[in-house]
């Protein structure tokens, strides 16, 4: 298969239910799909504050999808995003071979400080040794 | 006894360094609020390389990090108090 890596996170209305938003998840996996792209892990973070309110909500249903396609395949899916009024943000991002490495080693969870993140937020907040 | 002032010796005169290039960090993740933490004030502005001593190549992404997190609502674009 050719083409590149992309990791794309997309924030879903937290007014929907757990399987409301999962639904919302595979729905976007099968458009991927369905332009030929091969996505190959997804995560879903669940429920998290967000830092600043968007569409006057303070919570939203974070999920993580890793694929592999074309352009024509994330052209695609920001339109599907743009146009489902359930996604409220989305970021696609290119990967790069350090970014490949990265997440490989994020996925088995070599430093669990990626992953619980969405778990405990304030933990190492005050160790920013900047002197 | 001489006039001329001693030069003051301050431990704190330690060498800056790039975090990045000494623990050989290549991508820098901008889904890792807390990590970003390091570089921002408590306001929520990115800090200067002047201060944190990080090289010009790794100040490039940590911008772009940050910036992304903000545009995924994971940090604010303006705080009253971050820290």
């Amino acid at each position: 298969m050719t083409g590149y890596h992309y990791e794309t996170v997309f924030i879903i209305n937290p007014v929907l239910s757990e399987k409301e938003a999962k639904d919302t998840v595979q729905k976007f996996k099968d458009v991927l799909t369905h332009q030929g792209a091969d996505v190959y892990h997804t995560e879903e973070w669940g429920l998290k504050k967000l830092a600043y309110s968007i569409q006057h909500k303070n919570t939203g249903f974070y999920a993580l999808m890793e694929f592999r396609g074309n352009k024509d395949s994330v052209k695609a899916l920001e339109i599907e995003f743009r146009r489902d009024e359930r996604v409220m943000r989305f970021l696609t991002t290119a990967l790069d071979k350090y970014a490949l490495e990265y997440n490989e080693r994020r996925r088995r969870g070599e430093f669990n400080k990626g992953k619980d993140s969405a778990t405990n937020p304030k933990s190492k907040k005050d160790e920013s040794g900047e002197g | 006894m001489t006039l001329i002032n001693e030069s003051v010796n301050r431990i704190e005169q330690r060498k800056k360094y790039c975090r990045f290039r000494k623990n050989g960090i290549k991508y820098i993740d901008y889904k890792d609020a807390n990590f970003l933490l390091k570089f921002i004030n408590e306001q929520g502005k990115i800090l200067p390389r002047r201060l944190t001593g990080t090289s010009a190549k790794y100040q490039r992404k940590v911008s772009q990090a940050v910036k992304k997190a903000r545009h995924l609502a994971l940090l604010p674009y303006v705080a009253d108090n971050l820290k």
